[in-house]
C-alpha cells in the first residue's frame, strides 16, 4: 500500500490506449497488450498485460484499483479476484489507485468511472477475472516456450509457473519480460469456483494496517510543498449570492493571507486552517439570499404531498389492479422520509494547484473522471491538462459522487498563487450537502385468504438519475427511485407501481448510502407488517406464505427468524421487527429487537441479519459491511433529519445532526449464507434493512405504526396507541 | 500574534510559531505535517482529533496550543510505542475493526488511554471512554470486541 500513500509519487497511469470501453472489458485485452499502459515511473521492464496488472522482474505485482476505497474493503476484494485468476503471490501484491480514465476504468454498470450503488464486485467480477486469467495464460505461455513444453502441462500457484514432469519452476518476475511478448489468448477459461484458493477466504484487508498508525493518507492529508490553507462559506440560502464583504477585521487575523470573493462563495486563505477559519469568522458578509429564502420544510412537504396525490408514470403493472383493489377491503397508508446529510467523517476537501496551463488536484472522490472533466471546465483548461491524484476516502456514502467540492476548490485556487488546500468546516459540510431527497410513498392493498391480493404502490420523490446519469433516465422513470419497489419478493396477483417525479425547490439532492431502496424497502416492509396484523398473522409467517417460489428469500428469512429467537417471549414494551428485501443483487433478512421506554425513547437491544450475497469474495468484509450498514441505517431512523427554514439548513454539526454512538449500539449478528451464485452487492444492504426492521420492532413493542422517519418519540410514550 | 512555541510531541521537541489560541489539532496537521490526527467537527463532538496529553485522551480540536506547553503529547503516529497503544493497534487489525479508517486514529487513542488507566474494562467502562468517538462506518461492534481482545492480551 505504500505506492499510493505518498502524494509525491504519482498514482497516474499514462499511455495511449485509444481503445473503447467495451474493448477494454469484453475482448481479451489484446490492445492493452499491444500498447501497454504502465505507471509513469519505471515503465520499461514490467509485464503490463492490461489495465489492472503490472508485474516487475522481481515479481512485485501491482494491481490497479478501478473502484475507490472508502471503507467498504473493495481494494482487497478487487485484489483477491485478480490474484485468484492470476494465481498471484498474495505476499507480493501492492495496490495503486487508478487514474482518471473512463475508458480503462469505467464501471461497466454505470459506464462512467464511478464507485457506488453496491456495484463494484458485481460490475467488475467478470472483467477482473478475465484480466487475471489472461495474464496468467501469457505467463504460462512464456514459461512453456522457454522450456519447450505444452502450456497445458504447466500449472501455476503463488506467482510461479511449474512444469511438474521436469520439475522446473519459474517465478512470474523472471517471466515478466518474456510474457510481454506473448499474444493474449482468446476466450481464456476461468477457474471453477471449487478451485478458488483466495476467493471465499476471510482475508485481512490490505488497506487497514496504515489506518491504525496514522500513516494512511486521505485527501484531506495531502501535503503539497508551499501550499496554503483555505476554508469557505457559501450562501446559507441555497442559490444565494455574495452581496458585500467587509474583510477589515479578517485581514488583521495573524496568518490570513488572502480573501477570495466569488459570486456565490467567499474563501479565506491562510497559513493554516486555524487562520483561515478565524479569518472567515471575522468576515462580515452580506448575502443576496434571493427567492429561495422563502423555502421551508413545511412548504416542501405540502408540495410533495400534493405531487404524490397525482398519477405517476407506470413502472410496473401485472394482473388487474383496478379489479383487485375493488374486490376487497382496501387498506391504505403513506410513508415519508426526510432529507438526510451524508456527514462523512472526513469533511469535504480538495487541494488544488492551478497554473496558467495546468491544474493538479489531490482529493478522494467516487467519480475520478467526472471530477477531472468538471475541474477542467472550472479551470478553463483542456481535460488533459488536469491531473487528479486519488486518495483514500474518509467515507463516501454517495457524497463524493458529486464534484462540487472540487469545482469550488478549483475556482478558489484560480485566484491563489501556488497550491491551496480547501477544507470545509463541518458546518459547511452539513449545510451544503447534496441531500438524500424527501420521499413520500402511498400504498393501497387488499387481502384475500391471509395473503396480499393486490398492491398499488406510488413513489413521489426527486429523480437523481435524471441529473446524475441522464441517459439512464428513460420514459420518466428513475430506475433508482423505483429500485426495490418493482421487485418486491412476495407473490401478489395484482401489482401496480407508479413513480411521480417531484423535485424539491432549490435543495440539491443526490445519492445517499442505500439510495432508492432506502425509501422503498422502508415503505414496503413497514406496510407488510401492517397488513400482517390486519390478516391476523405473525409477520414472519405472513411473509413466508407469499414466498413459495422464492427459495433464496425464504432461506434467509427462516434463518434470521431462527437466529433471532423469533416468537420467543419478550418483556413488555420490547418487540422484534423483521425486514426482508431484495438488495443490490443480494437477499437479506433482518430482525431488530428494541425496547421503547415509558418516555418513548428507543433502546436497540439486538440486530440479526442473514445475507445471501452469492459467492462471498471476502466473507469478513461482507459481515463488516452489513454491521456498519445497519448502524448507518439505524442512525438515520433514530435521528436523521435535515430541515429547512428560510431557505437554509437548520442543522450544523454532530450536536444537532446526531449519530449513533457505541453506547447505543446493539449486539449485531450477521450470518452469510454459502452460495455458488454470482456475487451480489453488499455495501448498502444493511443500511436499507435497519430502519424498517426497527420500525416494525417498535410496532410490535407498542402497537404504534410509525409512518415517518426519524422516529417520533412523542408518539411512543406510554399509553399512546396507533 | 504568533508566538514561538515549544512542545514535546511523541518524545521529540518541536519548535514553531503559532497563535496561542490555535488548537493543537491544526498545529499537528498544518504546521508540523502530522496528519494522522484528524479533523472531524471542530467542536469536540466526534473524537476524530483525539490525542494523549499526559496519557489522557483529549480532543485536540478545542485544545489551545498555549495550554499544552510542558505537557507530554502523544499522537497516533507514536501511540504504538506505548504498551496499551501497541495492544490496541494489534487487536484492531486482528478484529478487522477498520473500514474507511478516518475516525480510527481517534478511536485508537481513546481506547489506548482507556486500557492504560483501566486494564480490564467492562462494557460500561468502554461505553464511557468511547462514546465521544463517532464512527460513521459503524464499526462499534468490533471496537468493543477489539478493546476486550486487547485487554485479554494484556492479562496473558
Amino acid at each position: 500500500m505504500n505506492a499510493h500513500n505518498s502524494v509525491s509519487r504519482r498514482t497516474l497511469l499514462t499511455g495511449s490506449l485509444a481503445t473503447g470501453f467495451l474493448l477494454a472489458f469484453h475482448l481479451p485485452l489484446r490492445a492493452a497488450v499491444n500498447e501497454p499502459v504502465q505507471p509513469e515511473d519505471k515503465t520499461d521492464d514490467k509485464f503490463a498485460p492490461n489495465a489492472f496488472i503490472r508485474i516487475d522482474p522481481e515479481g512485485l505485482t501491482t494491481l490497479v484499483m478501478p473502484q475507490v476505497e472508502m471503507g467498504q474493503g473493495i481494494y482487497t476484494a478487487v485484489s483477491m479476484i485478480l490474484a485468484e485468476e492470476l494465481d498471484a503471490d498474495w505476499a507480493k501484491v501492492q495496490l495503486l489507485h487508478a487514474p482518471a480514465n473512463e475508458k480503462l476504468y469505467g464501471n461497466p454498470i454505470f459506464i462512467i468511472q464511478a464507485t457506488g450503488g453496491s456495484t463494484s464486485v458485481r460490475a467488475f467480477w467478470k472483467p477482473l477475472r478475465d484480466a487475471g486469467a489472461s495474464a496468467r495464460a501469457m505467463l504460462v505461455q512464456a514459461a512453456a516456450a522457454q522450456w519447450g513444453v505444452d502450456p497445458a502441462s504447466c500449472t501455476t500457484s503463488k506467482g510461479e509457473v511449474t512444469h511438474k514432469a521436469s520439475g522446473r519452476t519459474l517465478g512470474y518476475g523472471a517471466l515478466a519480460a518474456a510474457a510481454s511478448g506473448q499474444t493474449p489468448p482468446k476466450d481464456v477459461p476461468l477457474k471453477d469456483p471449487k478451485d478458488f484458493v483466495y476467493i471465499g477466504q476471510p482475508f485481512k484487508r490490505l488497506d487497514t494496517p496504515e489506518k491504525v498508525n496514522g500513516k494512511a493518507v486521505y485527501g484531506i492529508d495531502a501535503i503539497v510543498p508551499n501550499m496554503k490553507f483555505a476554508t469557505l462559506a457559501q450562501c446559507p440560502v441555497f442559490g444565494g449570492k455574495v452581496g458585500k464583504v467587509d474583510d477589515h477585521a479578517a485581514r488583521k487575523i495573524p496568518g490570513v493571507r488572502q480573501i477570495v470573493v466569488l459570486d456565490d462563495l467567499v474563501a479565506v486563505v491562510g497559513d493554516h486552517m486555524w487562520a483561515a477559519k478565524k479569518g472567515l469568522d471575522a468576515l462580515d458578509i452580506a448575502w443576496n439570499e434571493g427567492p429561495n429564502a422563502k423555502i421551508d420544510s413545511k412548504a416542501i412537504w405540502e408540495d410533495l404531498r400534493a405531487a404524490s396525490a397525482k398519477d405517476g408514470v407506470v413502472a410496473k403493472s401485472t394482473g388487474d389492479i383496478a379489479k383487485g383493489l375493488a374486490s376487497g377491503e382496501k387498506i391504505e397508508a403513506s410513508f415519508e422520509l426526510p432529507f438526510l446529510a451524508h456527514a462523512t467523517m472526513e469533511p469535504l476537501n480538495a487541494t488544488v494547484h492551478c497554473k496558467p496551463d495546468s491544474c493538479e488536484i489531490w482529493t478522494g472522490t467516487q467519480i475520478m473522471a467526472r471530477v477531472q472533466s468538471e475541474a477542467a471546465k472550472a479551470a478553463g483548461l483542456p481535460i488533459e491538462k488536469v491531473t487528479v491524484n486519488q486518495h483514500l476516502l474518509g467515507g463516501g456514502f454517495g457524497r463524493k459522487l458529486e464534484p462540487d467540492m472540487v469545482v469550488a476548490a478549483v475556482r478558489i485556487a484560480k485566484q491563489v498563487e501556488g497550491p491551496v488546500k480547501v477544507v470545509w468546516t463541518r458546518e459547511e459540510d452539513i449545510q451544503h450537502d447534496v441531500y438524500r431527497p424527501v420521499y413520500r410513498d402511498t400504498i393501497a392493498a387488499t387481502l384475500s385468504g391471509g395473503k396480499i391480493a393486490s398492491w398499488k404502490y406510488k413513489i413521489a420523490g426527486a429523480a437523481i438519475i435524471a441529473r446524475w446519469l441522464p441517459p439512464a433516465f428513460q420514459k420518466g422513470i428513475d430506475i433508482d427511485a423505483v429500485d426495490s419497489a418493482t421487485d418486491v419478493p412476495y407473490e401478489i396477483p395484482n401489482v401496480h407501481v407508479e413513480y411521480v417525479r417531484a423535485e424539491p425547490p432549490a435543495i440539491p439532492t443526490g445519492f445517499w448510502r442505500g439510495v432508492g431502496p432506502n425509501n422503498n424497502v422502508f415503505a414496503v416492509e413497514c406496510f407488510i407488517d401492517e397488513l400482517a396484523r390486519k390478516a391476523g398473522k405473525d409477520p414472519v409467517e405472513f411473509r413466508r406464505g407469499m414466498l413459495a417460489n422464492q427459495p433464496r428469500f425464504l432461506s434467509v428469512l427462516n434463518l434470521a427468524a431462527e437466529k433471532a429467537n423469533w416468537g420467543q417471549p419478550l418483556p413488555a414494551r420490547v418487540g422484534r421487527g423483521v425486514c426482508l428485501q431484495p438488495s443490490f443483487g443480494s437477499f437479506i433478512a433482518t430482525v431488530v429487537e428494541a425496547e421503547v421506554d415509558e418516555q418513548g425513547e428507543v433502546n436497540l437491544r439486538r440486530a440479526t441479519s442473514v445475507v445471501d450475497t452469492g459467492i462471498a469474495v471476502n466473507p469478513d468484509t461482507i459481515v463488516a459491511q452489513v454491521e456498519g450498514g445497519l448502524i448507518f441505517g439505524l442512525t438515520a431512523a433514530l435521528y436523521g433529519e435535515i430541515t429547512i427554514e428560510k431557505g437554509r439548513v437548520q442543522q450544523s454539526n454532530f450536536n444537532d445532526y446526531r449519530m449513533l454512538r457505541i453506547n447505543q449500539t446493539p449486539k449485531i449478528e450477521v450470518h452469510v449464507v454459502k452460495s455458488g451464485e454470482a456475487p451480489g452487492g453488499i455495501g448498502e444492504t444493511g443500511t436499507t434493512a435497519g430502519p424498517p426492521a426497527l420500525r416494525n420492532a417498535i410496532y410490535a413493542a407498542t402497537g404504534v405504526a410509525l409512518r415517518r422517519l426519524p422516529i417520533d418519540r412523542k408518539l411512543l410514550a406510554a399509553g399512546k396507541k396507533a | 500574534m504568533h508566538m514561538a512555541t515549544t512542545l514535546t510531541i511523541n518524545g521529540e521537541t518541536k519548535s514553531f510559531d503559532a497563535p496561542p489560541d490555535m488548537p493543537l489539532l491544526w498545529v499537528l496537521r498544518d504546521i508540523l505535517g502530522m496528519t494522522g490526527t484528524k479533523f472531524g467537527c471542530g467542536i469536540a463532538q466526534c473524537g476524530a482529533c483525539t490525542v494523549h496529553v499526559d496519557g489522557k485522551a483529549v480532543r485536540s480540536c478545542v485544545l489551545p496550543v498555549s495550554a499544552v506547553a510542558n505537557r507530554v503529547i502523544t499522537t497516533i503516529e507514536h501511540v504504538g510505542t506505548t504498551p496499551a497503544g501497541a495492544k490496541v493497534q494489534k487487536a484492531w487489525l486482528e478484529a478487522e475493526v477498520v473500514q474507511c479508517g478516518y475516525c480510527q486514529s481517534g478511536q485508537i487513542m481513546s481506547a489506548a488511554a482507556l486500557l492504560a488507566a483501566t486494564p480490564n474494562p467492562d462494557d460500561s467502562d468502554i461505553d464511557a471512554a468511547m462514546a465521544g468517538n463517532i464512527c460513521r462506518c459503524g464499526t462499534y461492534v468490533r471496537i468493543r470486541e477489539a478493546i476486550k481482545q486487547a485487554a485479554n492480551g494484556r492479562q496473558s
